[in-house]
């Protein structure tokens, strides 16, 4: 299973921090998001943002990085801390 | 060895406290910089507080590798990154970043090196609670181009 996390306005658009995916099939990050569109169609506009970022294992990532069965997946608007 | 202590909390935190630590740690730290974030209020006054949400694990993760990037370039002795979360009153602070070194220059930059980093790379996310209504804070051009500076 892959692990998709959510965070801040992200989070409250979709009403859920997280889902579990089957890996099969899903090759890299864009691959998710794709899923995720087809599985929710409500969710397609708040994914296809522009400005979202990913992270794979909880380091930066870019949208055309390889997943695998385990991994934590996350998407999420630019950071705003400090 | 650089040392590197992230603390990521909703409780607030004791600015003299933390610089004893980074003076006292070691006979060879002749600097300490540091950096204080407080809630600012608007100009409409409107503003009440501030609501802060993060990535548990990544948030302290990419907070160390910032820091390592930082004793990559500069001479530093410690980094210390103290970041609140949760609701926040105005007035209250938000973040510290303080660094050690044996003499200011590299203090100096490396604290606002790891603070331009943490802005535009750390996984934290700012609303902003008005009387009647919330608003997620968007990223400002402003903080990337900083970032981007150290680059050149």
């Amino acid at each position: 299973m892959i692990k998709v996390c959510f965070f801040a306005s992200l989070r409250e658009t979709l009403d859920t921090s997280s889902v579990s995916l089957s890996a099969a099939g899903l090759s890299c990050v864009a691959d998710i998001v794709a899923h995720l569109v087809a599985e929710h169609p409500s969710w397609h506009d708040a994914l296809s943002q522009p400005n979202l970022l990913v992270a794979v294992n909880q380091v930066h990532a870019s949208p055309n990085q390889s997943v695998n069965d385990g991994d934590e997946v996350a998407i999420f608007p630019p950071v705003t801390g400090g | 060895m650089m040392s590197c202590t992230v603390v990521v909390s909703e409780a607030d935190f004791d600015p003299a406290a933390l610089l004893s630590q980074l003076h006292e740690a070691s006979p060879s730290v002749g600097a300490v910089a540091s950096f204080t974030g407080v809630v600012r209020g608007d100009v409409t006054g409107t503003l009440q507080s501030l609501h802060i949400e993060h990535y548990p694990g990544m948030t302290e993760a990419e907070i160390e590798r910032i820091a390592r990037q930082a004793a990559e370039r500069w001479p530093i002795e410690a980094v210390q990154v103290y970041h609140r979360v949760g609701r926040l009153a105005l007035g209250e602070r938000i973040v510290w970043v303080a660094v050690s070194a044996a003499h200011r220059g590299a203090s100096f930059a490396a604290c606002e090196f790891v603070m331009d980093y943490l802005k535009t790379r750390a996984t934290f996310w700012k609303k902003e609670c008005f009387m009647d209504t919330e608003r997620w804070v968007e990223q400002r051009q402003c903080d990337l181009d900083k970032a981007d500076a150290w680059r050149s």
